[in-house]
Formats: C-alpha cells, structure tokens, sequence
C-alpha cells in the first residue's frame, strides 16, 4: 500500500514538473517581462539593471528553480491586464468556479445514478430507450448550445430564472464567497450548473447501464437469485456494489473534467469564476495568468487522480492481492 | 433475403460493383436504416459546405451585396420575414442560411484538417512506440499519459493561447485557421498514438513482418508498408469520432471568441453572434447554426458508431 502510494507520488510530481516547465517556458519566452514592466523610453542601461534584479540573466536551470519555489507558495507575479497579484485574483474566482462544479457534480451523479440502474434493470422498456436516445443527444449538442437554450427557454420566454451572474453572495469567515445561502444566488446556480452537468450525467448514466448489464449476466447473481433473496437485495445490494468500482474512477476524472469545462459554462452565463479569467488572459495574452491557472487547475488535477487511484486501491482487492505485477 | 437462397451462376467471376455491395462491411451497412441515414444526413451537408458558392443565395463575404437595412429580419415564414431570407438575418444584414452554409465549410475543413493531423502525429508516434518499444515507447507514453489527463478543450486552449504570444494579433487573425487546426490536432492525438502501438504489439510477433525483418527491409518501410495497413481499422474508428469531436472543439473554441472571428465565422462564431441578440428575442441567429451543428455531430457520431460496431469481430 505505502509502495503503491509513494510510487504514485512520484508521478504527480513528474506532471507537476513537466506542467511547471510548460509553464515556465511560457513565461520566458513569449513576451518579454522587462518589456511590460518599463515604458517605452527607459534606457538600455536601466533595462539591463532591471533584468538583473529580476534574475533574467541568471541560467535556465536556476530561473526554472525559483520559478518552481515560487510557484510551490503560489507566487506568480502581477498579472499584465490587471496589474495585481495573479494569485489574488485567481483565489478570488476560485470559490465560484469550485462550487458551480460541485453543485454540477451532485445534481449530475445523484440523476445518473438512478437513472442508469433503471435503465440497466428494464433495458427493453421503451422509458430505458427513450432516456438512452435522449442521452445521445445530450452528447452531441453542445454545451454551450445547451446553454443557450437554456437561457432563451428559462430566462427569456419564461422568465423564471437569471441568466447571467452569481446573485447576491454571502462571504464566509476565511474569505470564502458563497451563493448557496441566498434565494437569488441559489436561483442563479441551477442553469449554469445544470448545463456543466449535464454532460458528465450522460456519461456516468451510461457507464452505470453498461455495468449493470455485465453484472447482472455473472453467477453470484443467478445464484443470489436462486437463494431467493428479494429482488432489491439483488439488485442494489449486489449488483449496484459492484458496479460502483469503475465508476468511482471515472467520476474522480470527471471532476476535474467539469472544473475545466467550467470555462465554457462560465463564457456562457458570465459566471465569475477562474475559467473566464483564464478565457480573458489567452485573448490579452496575459502569460502570467495563463501560467498560473495551468498550474492551479494541474495541481487540482493530479490530486484527483491520486485520490482516485488511491479510492481505487482500497475498493477493489484484487489490486492488493495481485501487487505490483497486476493491472490489465 | 429471398436472392440469397436462389442459386448464383459460378463460373461467372463477380463485378467489383457487385463485390463492394456484397461485402460484410457493405451488408451491415444495408441493415441499419439508422446508420444509412446519418451518411446521407453527413454527405447532404459536406456536399452543400463544398458547393456553398453555388446554393447559398447570397454571398455573405461579399460587402457590396449586404444591406444593413435588411439586418434582424426574422425567417421567412414568421409575420416581418422576407422570402429573400429563408432563415432570417444576422445583425449585420447577412442571410442567415447563406451564412450557414459558408459557416459549416469552415467547420468541415478545420474539422478534417485537424483530424489529419491528429492521425498522422498520433499514427507516426504509435508505430515508433509499439514497433521500436523500449526507451522510445515509455517516453512516447508517458508524453501521451501526462496529456491524457488533462482535457482536450484546455490543451486546445493553451496552444492557441501559446500561438497568440509567438504570433502578434494581426498575424494570428490571419492564419486563424492553421492555428486552429494545429491546436485541435496537437490536443488529440493520444488517442490514434494508443490504438496503433496496442496493434503494432500485436502484429510487429507476426511471421510477415519477422519475414521483411529478414530479409532486410529498412525498419520505417516495414512500419508504413507492411504494420500500418494492418492497424488502420481501429484508426477509422477512432478518425470518424474524431471529426465529431473535433468540428465541436472548433466551434467551442470559436463560441469562447479564440476561434474564428465574426467577419470569418464558422458555426461557432454565428452562435456567439447570437448570443448577444438572444435577449431582444432575436432567436434565429444563433438556433439554426445551432441546431445545423447539433445535427452534423450527431450524424458523424451516428457513423462513427456504426463503424465501431461493424469492424469488431467480437460483435460479428
């Protein structure tokens, strides 16, 4: 187990640190940072002092050093649109980007589950079909198109919800920000959540039919059946069981997918969150931000990941018995 | 099926025609109504992208013939529309039909060029990691494990981003469409790199190509002449889904305003036009691209599918 982890572990690293010198290269070498610090008619001389107190001219390996120990205490430097830390500014969207996820990840998993066990248990009914025809498309619209029509049906004919924005927000001790404690905060976050969800509740959908079709054809289910116990002991107590394994891998990867995918949703309802920021810093070039949301949202990432492969070492014991050699 | 039973003339040899037709491939295509409907869906819609010049009443590129006057005019069929515009108008007095169909043109190149690009770097990476293996293949995959984790949409993102820094803005505004297929194209390429270096494994133990080893053929011409036609199956597959996925990353990249711009646009970008006349009711503009979009995904999804199903021979 501790092998398994320190190993794994050291794979985070190794992404962090090719994510680091991505980022790192971006930052030297696209633009050149003395050039956004000093106006136009500062003298060589001074530009060179400048570089020097800046460290530009120490080697490659050196710079890629402090930028990592920077990076490490979230140090990114001032961003060249905003001109204030990049670090204060991504924490300031951060909480709108973590909770538009979160709430998109509860509504998705907790529609999904149901639905995919349904769809897994009465496969030839016609609500099984229509719901995985429904899903396709869910899949090949857009989510952006998603949003859009979301907002034209629910905000423009209809009128019942906002279409853009947080709504009022309530600061938590720590400096959290939090919309999910007031009316229109909490009016706000249903379209752009369900938006960003929706995606992700296909797939985990179908994902859970598709495993319940190939758990409920194994043995120990016929023989659960044949001991006669009831069906929704089958059913969830067995079946449903098992099937969560790969699931749970695939909904940790989610996660991280629908943090970035949140840039799209964000675009859409003009939601205050880090993914629009990052969206402005690539039309501005804004390297500082861009660099620092690519380690962020990498950070992120991997630990997910981790966690994840961590999850999935301690559901499953086959990983355990097989040691190292296994894996398929 | 009453043909199959009537006894066929032997000596006769079949006409090529006539073998394509009959070919396993061909017959489950036959079978699935759902499967030929989505290729005649697909091929209307290249077709009518490739001779957009031709159908499209008006030429939405060409500013002498566009009126503002005749800007936010709803479809033809609603009360203030006008037959000239079938779909409406933007709010630039472009016909919205035209537009589509000069938008979709984009999206289908930017689409298939991309996916080249994919296939090629992820097919050349494939071959090298599964044929060569050793130092090359674990470097190869772990670039490709590392990219997997991330999602394409940031890859495609951050390169296009990278490219604004090298290139300055007037220089990225015009070589959009390079810059669009090579950030699509680089973020997916991991996939093609995957299937082909499972099928290199397999097929690099088998006796023809320890036959061509043999007799001396140089490493890259066993790859390319002798393994890559026998692993092209699966990278159909992965190619048909993959111009799917690709033409939506075109018109997401383009929707988040790092696409192609509103003088140029491509389905994507009449979306985002859209968008901002959602409000004043003006719902055409961005619905029809929309719903255009939605359909050509759907129905390349719709083949790619197909083609999954009727190539596994664990399904036959």
């Amino acid at each position: 187990m501790v092998a398994f982890i320190l190993r794994r572990l050291a794979q985070s690293i190794l992404v962090m640190l090719v994510v680091g010198l991505v980022a790192f290269f971006m930052f030297q070498f696209l633009g050149d940072p003395v050039n956004q610090m000093v106006g136009v008619d500062t003298p060589i001389a001074e530009r060179e002092a400048l570089r020097e107190r800046l460290g530009l001219n120490d080697p490659l390996i050196i710079r890629f050093g402090k930028f990592v120990v920077n990076a490490a205490q979230l140090e990114f430097g001032l961003s060249y649109q905003h001109k204030s830390p990049v670090t204060d500014l991504l924490l300031e969207r951060l909480p709108a980007t973590i909770e538009l996820s979160m709430v998109s990840a509860v509504i998705a998993f907790a529609l999904a589950l149901p639905a995919g066990v349904y769809t897994g248990l009465y496969r030839n009914r016609w609500s099984s079909k229509a719901m995985l025809t429904l899903s396709l498309v869910g899949i090949s619209v857009p989510t952006f198109l998603i949003g859009i029509l979301f907002i034209y049906l629910f905000a423009v004919v209809l009128g019942w919800l906002p279409s853009f924005g947080r709504g009022d927000v309530v600061t938590l001790p720590g400096g959290w920000t939090t919309g999910l404690l007031t009316t229109s905060g909490l009016k706000a976050i249903i379209l752009p959540a369900l938006t960003l969800g929706l995606f992700t509740l296909t797939l985990i959908m179908r994902l859970i039919r598709a495993e319940m079709l190939e758990v409920l054809r194994t043995d120990y289910i016929k023989f659960a059946r044949a001991r006669g116990l009831t069906n929704r002991a089958v059913n969830f107590g067995h079946a449903l069981k098992n099937t969560l394994v790969p699931v749970i891998t695939v909904t940790g990867l989610l996660l991280g997918n629908l943090i970035a995918f949140a840039i799209i949703t964000e675009s859409v309802f003009q939601w205050p969150g880090m993914g629009r920021l990052f969206l402005q810093s690539i039309q501005e070039v804004d390297l500082p931000v861009m660099s620092a949301y690519l380690v962020m949202i990498s950070f992120l990432f991997v630990v997910l990941n981790l966690v994840v492969d961590i999850l999935y070492y301690v559901v499953d014991p086959r990983l355990r018995v097989e040691g190292h050699g296994g894996g398929h | 099926m009453t043909d199959t039973t009537s006894p066929k003339p032997v000596s006769a040899k079949p006409s090529l025609l006539y073998r394509i037709w009959d070919h396993e491939l061909c017959y489950s295509f036959r079978n699935s109504p759902l499967t030929v409907a989505a290729a005649v869906v697909t091929l209307l819609l290249i077709l009518s992208a490739v001779f957009a010049g031709v159908i499209a009443p008006h030429n939405p590129f060409d500013l002498a013939s566009i009126d503002l006057m005749d800007s936010e005019l709803p479809p033809a069929w609603t009360e203030d529309g006008e037959a000239r515009f079938l779909l409406g108008t933007d709010n630039l007095g472009r016909d919205i039909y035209s537009t589509i169909l000069y938008g979709m043109r984009i999206s289908l190149l930017v689409g298939f060029a991309s996916v080249v690009l994919s296939a090629v770097i992820g097919i050349a990476a494939g071959l090298a990691a599964g044929y060569i293996g050793g130092k090359v293949d674990a470097v190869i995959m772990r670039i490709a494990d590392i990219q997997l984790s991330f999602p394409t949409i940031l890859i495609a993102l951050l390169i296009d981003g990278i490219m604004r820094g090298i290139l300055d803005r007037e220089q990225h505004d015009a070589m959009i469409i390079p810059v669009l297929v090579l950030s699509i194209g680089i973020s997916n390429w991991v996939q093609y790199a995957r299937t082909v270096r499972g099928s290199t494994l397999v097929e690099r133990n088998k006796e023809y190509v320890q036959a061509a080893r043999i007799i001396g053929l140089h490493p890259i011409l066993i790859m390319i002449r002798h393994v890559l036609p026998n692993v092209m199956g699966p990278v159909l597959v992965i190619a048909t889904l993959g111009l799917a996925f690709a033409i939506l990353t075109e018109a997401t990249l383009s929707f988040l305003g790092v696409g192609m711009p509103p003088t140029e646009p491509s389905l994507g970008t009449l979306i985002q036009i859209g968008n901002d006349f959602l409000f004043s009711g003006l719902w055409w503009i961005s619905i029809f691209p929309g719903m255009t979009l939605a359909v050509l995904v759907l129905a390349v999804n719709l083949l790619g599918d197909w083609l999954r199903d009727a190539l596994n021979p664990k399904l036959r």
